[in-house]
């Protein structure tokens, strides 16, 4: 098993009697609420706990992008890689992802990349997302054609990264009379191309496609859709004629280990709650706005929503833990959980997030390093 | 009494809804997408020979998708009435239908008899932000449409049926398609309506939510010979909250008075 450690790098001094009385942490609420003494804290903070994974064992250390939101102070991610490049030796650097229909000339995402896996020799991974429905708001960009971007932007990035140039690009989308990449990738024929993904059927179709073979990242979502979104990824690949490695099949997830069920529980709890409720929680017109998903998709989940009534109910550590959408525990009850979805999915890549929400650095690093001494160990090989 | 037409304009399945007979009116819907038919219509059907296209991508309507964009679509119903080979046409757009409508005159007012413009979308004012209808709740997104809030009070009371819910979606996925990016408003247009050259006439409700009435002066100072008049208490939606008022403005000024 491979093991990522991820952190959204959430703004936690955040007055959350404040977050109230906005309909969102994203997009619409004021930026005065943002400190910039203790947001330089909180950068520090996040850094160094992701400095620290790679000392502890980890494989990958993982950072992505949102924008105009307390949720994560990261819009522009690559900063971030830049930053733990520097500091580290031998873990890889993945970015999952860069949400590529928010920019108007996809090469800029695709020199940058080119540049970090230089500057890391080659350690870089590269996510390609839409980035969530919110992103459409911050940006103004049509999530009509959110879809058509993506795959347009897609073509252009890998073409700019493997075809000699220069070349001309033509699309829908983005036209360029010269691509010519200078610095070319360090990897040959590209950095790794990971897909994170709240499990739609188009992703999956794509991401599994026997040209791509792109790994697939199931994020924040219930064991049971996680289980059934990577095997749907799985049956498409055998659909496509192949077999699909564990490789390709990775599940993003947070994560709290202490000695005790009970007391990791106790501990994790601000911090969960908070991510799901205060930070994540968003109205269905930020989440989805049309053109998002599909026209079909999103029948669907509107018909799902209105049967659970229009507000999103308060969702407890309880209930997450439940759900399996938090694995929070006991060294021993979090490998179970683990070792139940591999038996399920046969998925090798976890991305742990193992600071979540208002969770401070404290726990985040006792959690981190025992996740690092008692988890991770039963789960190699 | 009207009729619910299907017609196929180029190769696009459209209903249209019609009545009367007599001189064209052409009146082209907002985003919410095909009006329920109401009193405004009524008075326009009596004289005139009264067509309520729904825009393609609306509704029941076949989305394609060469559509992109208020400009495309204008083109379409410039296709449409030289398909319907209609002379001396009374143009009406309402909101999104007045920009489309707006957007036609610039490039062909041969057709044209006369245009209506109800709180057309298109342009701009700076400093004066349009409401956003796409992050506003659902509860929201009908209040603000509304001055009188007796109106929003019975939409909002009527439960929607799954097809309703499924129509009204597809509207809001093609009106997102026209008016996300730039938020409902063509920058250039206002470079082009010098090119209306027929008569022309702008309505506004007052208290217009959405867009805010200071709107109306970039269509007054840019449309030669345009006149603008403001219906008292009445949001985004004059024609259902003031109908009468509305549709004697209009027939009035289609009459030459």
């Amino acid at each position: 098993m491979r093991f990522v450690c991820f952190t959204l790098m959430p703004y936690r001094p955040l007055d959350m009697a404040e977050r109230q009385k906005y309909r969102s942490a994203w997009v619409v609420l004021p930026n005065e609420l943002y400190d910039p003494e203790k947001g330089a804290n909180e950068y520090e903070s996040y850094i160094n706990h992701l400095v620290s994974a790679e000392a502890l064992g980890f494989d990958v250390v993982a950072v992505n992008e949102h924008h105009q939101t307390a949720y994560g102070l990261m819009p522009a991610p690559n900063l971030i890689a830049s930053a733990l490049i520097q500091r580290t030796k031998r873990v890889k650097i993945a970015v999952l992802g860069r949400a590529l229909p928010l920019v108007n000339n996809p090469i800029t995402i695709a020199e940058e990349f080119a540049m970090l896996d230089n500057l890391s020799r080659g350690r870089m991974i590269a996510g390609f997302v839409r980035g969530i429905g919110t992103e459409y708001h911050a940006t103004g960009l049509n999530p009509v054609f959110s879809h058509d971007r993506f795959h347009d932007a897609h073509d252009l990035i890998v073409q700019a990264w493997t075809r000699p140039g220069p070349f001309e690009f033509e699309s829908e989308n983005y036209n360029f009379r010269y691509v010519n990449l200078w610095p070319r990738p360090y990897q040959r024929p590209h950095p790794p191309i990971w897909i994170p993904s709240q499990g739609s059927a188009e992703t999956i179709d794509w991401a599994a496609h026997p040209t791509r073979k792109y790994p697939f990242l199931v994020t924040f979502s219930a064991h049971d859709l996680v289980a059934r979104y990577l095997n749907a990824y799985r049956d498409r690949a055998r659909e496509y004629g192949y077999e699909p490695s564990g490789d390709q099949l990775g599940w993003a997830v947070p994560i709290y280990v202490a000695d005790t069920d009970e007391r990791a529980r106790k501990e994790a709890k601000a911090g969960i709650e908070s991510l799901f409720n205060e930070f994540l929680n968003n109205p269905w017109q930020m989440l989805l706005p049309p053109g998002y998903t599909s026209l079909g998709s999103t029948k669907r989940m509107m018909k799902m929503r209105a049967a659970l009534g229009t507000r999103p109910k308060h969702q407890s550590i309880d209930a997450l833990m439940e759900s399996g959408t938090a694995l929070i525990g006991s060294p021993k009850t979090v490998i179970e959980k683990i070792e139940k979805m591999r038996e399920v999915t046969g998925f090798q890549n976890l991305v742990s997030m193992l600071q979540f929400g208002v969770l401070p650095d404290e726990l985040a690093k006792r959690n981190i390093e025992m996740f690092a001494s008692e988890v991770m160990p039963r789960l190699r090989g | 009494m009207w009729t619910m037409e299907q017609h196929r304009f180029r190769d696009l399945g459209i209903r249209s809804q019609r009545a009367g007979s007599g001189q064209p009116v052409l009146f082209l819907h907002g985003a919410a997408g095909l009006p329920l038919w109401t009193p405004f219509f009524e008075a326009f059907s009596k004289q005139y020979d009264l067509r309520v296209p729904e825009h393609p991508g609306f509704g029941g309507s076949d989305a394609p998708a060469w559509i992109r964009s208020v400009p495309d679509m204008s083109m379409y119903y410039l296709d449409v009435l030289d398909q319907l080979d209609l002379h001396g046409v009374h143009l009406i757009g309402h909101s999104l239908g007045g920009w489309i409508a707006a957007e036609l005159a610039t490039r062909n007012c041969s057709r044209l008899a006369s245009l209506t413009l109800i709180a057309p979308a298109g342009t701009r004012v700076k400093g004066v932000p349009s409401g956003d209808n796409f992050i506003w709740d659902p509860e929201e997104s009908v209040r603000n449409l509304f001055h009188d809030q007796s109106f929003a009070d019975r939409i909002l009371s009527h439960a929607e049926t799954d097809e309703e819910a499924d129509l009204a979606l597809n509207s809001r996925f093609m009106a997102a398609r026209l008016g996300w990016e730039p938020r409902w408003v063509n920058p250039a247009l206002k470079n082009w309506l010098h090119r209306i050259q027929v008569p022309t006439l702008v309505l506004w409700g007052e208290n217009d939510k959405l867009f805010p009435k200071a709107y109306a002066s970039t269509w007054q100072d840019n449309i030669p010979g345009s006149r603008v008049a403001f219906i008292p208490e009445s949001g985004h939606l004059p024609q259902v909250e003031k109908p009468a008022v509305t549709a004697s403005r209009i027939l009035d000024f289609l009459e030459g008075k």
